[in-house]
């Protein structure tokens, strides 16, 4: 059931320092629809999403919300909605589900639903028959007095839901609702998306699985670098298109470049340098083989939340391996944290550089030196004079720039900070060296350093895997693909394979074009 | 602007004692005022005094013998919570109620079950190793339910913060021993022919401790990356939890340090009144030398002089007859102050007027 426009974002700028978040973004909301926000990391969705719900406030443009009456003609009037805080955003029907679940476990159902909205006095009985309608209208596996805690994970996004919609919302935001539940419960959860459709509920729907935008969405808007790309109604706009609008190449006048380096001439009959066979771990991702040779170049691919950084995480012992076997060198090891893998000669920069990365309180040199020294031992400090030694001879290597080794790392710039912990792996001397999005986020000059140096690397015989978003730095850096969609490994390519056109016809997967 | 600099020793050295002098610009300024106002009101509180005791041996005494004497408790307390701040970002406030536990225990392993012994059951390093292993045995209780259970510092040491009294009673069955011999007062008074208090020489021997410590093992680097990011420094390699765990063991052997200066100090113990809200002032000593009670970068030394400062303070309240019940609020007025004054927020604002006015004196500055 799909009736007119409820609400409608006109010319959104959102600027922060140094960065244009949004320019001139519109976005239109029709009642009873399901509306997939796509775009990579970066290009705005979570911006716009916060413009919407208050959390910041637009430098720019209008946002107009459908009142509820109609003109004499039966025409929809809209009214600007002048949202400043999530309080103006509720007000004005627009409600929330946030990936992270922000209820209280703790307390009922029936208490979750109506918390913060009952005034001083609560009527107990009322709450809780209320609850019980609204939960059997929507179909939702619960009761009011169970405690929200024992519901599972899926139940309680769908108390959230309830919440969201018994608060009269005309619009519904769900961020990444699917990336924690499981195939059954997604199912669920879509059915209730398709109930609160039928009853004309306007539902934007922010998910980075393509698979779940197909099969429940009606219309998807794209984003990229903070720019609207378009709208398209579903049935328009095959995956591969998709895919190429939120990466920005189109696929047909592309010219492939070559891998400018002979990256590709690696032995393939000698031992690998490491073989992971059917690992899993427990970030939920499907078990995955993989191999990496001396002096080759490798990376996966795939949309963000694909998996990519899951395996390598696993292969590193980030996260707790559940099955599976590793074999450096052809020897058997196991590797159950970090360190393990570290003694084994494996380095992991890691994704996320701020949370994962970075010390940010220590100085440059104390971040340089971290891992090495981890593995040297408790007992066995660098003399200050050494770390002073090894921290210059990085900063000049990789061109750090900061005022000095004492320096805290969190006030150098993301580039030069990418520089120091690529800075504390080289100095480990890794065999393998796994580079979860090196260049994410840092200036063109630098992404190019670090494409090249995976390359001397390789040059120099060591073993390379790198994650990228940009599939052109895969292209340039890699001699195999490992490509993944959906948390699970959905193909490999080599050689001539390794064009744009072939990388994203199988990140896209499904109907091939 | 410093960057361009050669490489030499020389501008290496005067940054690092720029760095320090930020963070100890709060606990010297305190002190100073401390000094400042004492000199005003009455100088004669600097007066130290050669006298002798009971026993005829040379003792010095006056306010600042006292304040070297009991501030070296805290001080010896202060190593322990920097370290625990740092590295899990919260406090132990059971270490009161550990000291009780571990003085306690040295009483008991002394006397037996004997209440009034003619002699030591046991000597006394044996009695204070004892010691050592149960008051780390009760931090590695409370650092492995804040390391593996995560459990907040300060909910997980409220166990032992409201059990450990009664604990330290049940030790010795309620008893209150009492050691006649002389030898065990030497601990918490003086050693016969020393005139200054022998606290100061063991918290002396603890600073060299924990300063070869930090030289010579990387618990400084490793307590600081666990606080500042644990993850991060999972993916190092680190094991947090187990820093962590460690940390909580070592404030455990500060506090058994603690507790025989205080058993000896008196040769017998009150269960319900030793070392009564120390946790409150070691803490304070931590977050007066600069350091944040949010775990992370930390100086020794500030906190060892921020422990300093408190006893300094408590024993001005004292000398201008302060009543001890009133004393926690004229206390309090004054580390409010302190600790306002080197709260983050205010720090950036006085960094950034700082700043501006560098700026107009830049000349200066070449």
């Amino acid at each position: 059931m799909e009736t007119g426009e409820v609400l409608k974002m006109r010319g959104i700028c959102k600027y922060f320092p140094g960065v244009n978040a949004l320019q001139n973004v519109d976005f239109t909301l029709r009642s009873g629809e399901i509306h997939a926000l796509m775009g990579e990391n970066g290009a705005g969705k979570s911006t716009l999403i916060k413009v919407l719900t208050g959390v910041y406030v637009k430098d720019g443009g209008t946002i107009l919300i459908r009142k509820n009456t109609s003109d004499a003609a039966g025409e929809a009037e809209f009214e600007e909605a002048h949202i400043r805080s999530p309080q103006d955003a509720q007000n004005s029907g627009i409600s929330t589900v946030y990936q992270e679940i922000a209820l209280c476990p703790n307390l009922s159902v029936a208490e979750n639903m109506f918390i913060g909205r009952s005034g001083a006095f609560t009527n107990w009985a009322d709450m809780n028959k209320k609850t019980g309608e609204l939960l059997k209208s929507l179909d939702i596996p619960a009761t009011p007095r169970q405690q929200l805690g024992s519901c599972s994970i899926a139940v309680q996004q769908m108390v959230a839901i309830a919440r969201a919609v018994d608060m009269k919302c005309r619009v519904l935001i769900l961020d990444e609702p699917t990336s924690s539940l499981d195939e059954q419960e997604v199912e669920k959860l879509f059915k209730l998306m398709r109930d609160l459709k039928e009853k004309g509920v306007g539902i934007i729907f922010v998910t980075h699985f393509l698979d779940q935008v197909y099969e429940v969405c009606d219309r998807i808007t794209v984003l990229r670098d903070g720019t609207l790309v378009g709208e398209y109604v579903i049935e328009d706009l095959p995956r591969v298109k998709l895919v190429s609008k939120m990466l920005g190449k189109d696929l047909d006048d592309m010219s492939d470049i070559k891998s400018e380096s002979d990256v590709g001439a690696v032995d393939r009959n000698t031992t690998p340098v490491l073989e992971a066979v059917n690992l899993v771990s427990n970030a939920g991702i499907k078990p995955f083989d993989f191999t990496i040779y001396k002096g080759e170049v490798n990376g996966f691919t795939g949309l963000l939340g694909s998996g990519r950084s899951e395996c390598v995480r696993a292969i590193f012992g980030a996260d707790k391996v559940l099955g599976g076997k590793v074999l450096i060198n052809g020897q058997r090891v196991r590797i159950k944290k970090p360190i393990d893998a570290m003694k084994h000669g494996i380095g992991y920069l890691p994704e996320d550089r701020k949370k994962d990365g970075i010390v940010a309180d220590l100085s440059v040199r104390d971040n340089i030196i971290l891992a090495l020294q981890v593995m040297k031992g408790f007992f066995r400090p660098f003399s200050k004079a050494k770390a002073e030694q090894m921290a210059q001879e990085y900063i000049k290597l990789l061109d750090v720039k900061t005022a000095s080794s004492d320096t805290p790392i969190g006030q150098l710039s993301g580039g030069n900070q990418q520089k120091v912990i690529l800075a504390r792996w080289l100095l480990t001397n890794p065999d393998f060296l796994i580079l979860d999005e090196p260049t994410r986020g840092i200036d063109i000059g630098t992404k190019i350093e670090i494409q090249k140096l995976a390359l001397k690397l390789a040059a120099e015989g060591k073993s390379v895997t790198f994650i990228s978003s940009e599939i052109d730095e895969m292209l340039r850096t890699c001699s195999r693909l490992i490509v993944m969609r959906d948390r699970k490994v959905v193909g490999e390519l080599n050689g001539d394979e390794l064009t744009r056109n072939k990388v994203m016809a199988t990140i896209a997967g499904g109907e091939e074009k | 602007m410093t960057s361009s600099r050669p490489l030499s020793k020389k501008p290496f050295v005067q940054k690092l004692i720029a760095v320090t002098r930020m963070q100890l610009f709060i606990p010297v300024m305190a002190l100073l005022l401390l000094v400042i106002f004492n000199l005003i009101a009455d100088p004669s509180f600097f007066a130290i005094k050669l006298g002798y005791n009971s026993a005829n041996q040379p003792v010095l005494s006056g306010y600042l013998i006292t304040i070297l004497d009991y501030g070296s408790e805290l001080a010896i307390l202060a190593i322990g919570m920097t370290l625990v701040t740092s590295a899990s970002g919260g406090q132990d406030i059971s270490v009161g109620a550990s000291i009780a536990i571990a003085g306690s225990v040295i009483l008991k392993v002394l006397c037996g079950n004997e209440s009034r012994p003619d002699h030591m059951k046991a000597p006394i390093i044996v009695a204070f190793l004892v010691a050592c292993l149960v008051a780390m045995l009760f931090g590695a209780f409370n650092g492995s339910l804040v390391a593996f259970f995560k459990i907040q510092p300060m909910v997980a040491t409220l166990i032992l913060f409201t059990a450990g009294r009664s604990i330290a009673a049940w030790i010795n069955n309620n008893e209150l021993p009492i050691i006649a011999e002389p030898e065990f007062s030497y601990f918490g008074t003086f050693i016969p022919g020393i005139p200054i208090p022998t606290p100061v020489f063991i918290a002396a021997a603890c600073m060299l401790i924990i300063f070869l410590a930090l030289k010579f093992t990387n618990l400084g680097l490793y307590s600081q990356a666990v606080g500042i990011n644990p993850h991060s420094s999972r993916l190092n390699g680190i094991n947090p939890a187990v820093v962590k765990l460690i940390t909580y063991m070592i404030l455990g052997l500060c506090v058994a340090v603690v507790g025989l200066i205080k058993v000896s100090r008196i040769s017998t113990i009150n269960y319900s009144v030793v070392a009564k809200d120390i946790e409150m002032d070691a803490i304070l000593a931590v977050a007066l030398g600069g350091n944040s009670l949010g775990g992370g970068k930390f100086s020794m030394p500030a906190s060892i002089m921020g422990a300093y400062i408190i006893q300094f303070l408590t024993t001005t309240l004292y000398k201008f007859n302060v009543d001890s019940t009133a004393l926690p609020a004229y206390k309090a007025v004054v580390v409010i102050i302190l600790v306002v004054l080197s709260a983050p927020v205010v720090r950036e604002k006085i960094n950034q007027l700082k700043k501006s006015s560098s700026k107009k004196s830049v000349k200066e500055a070449a």
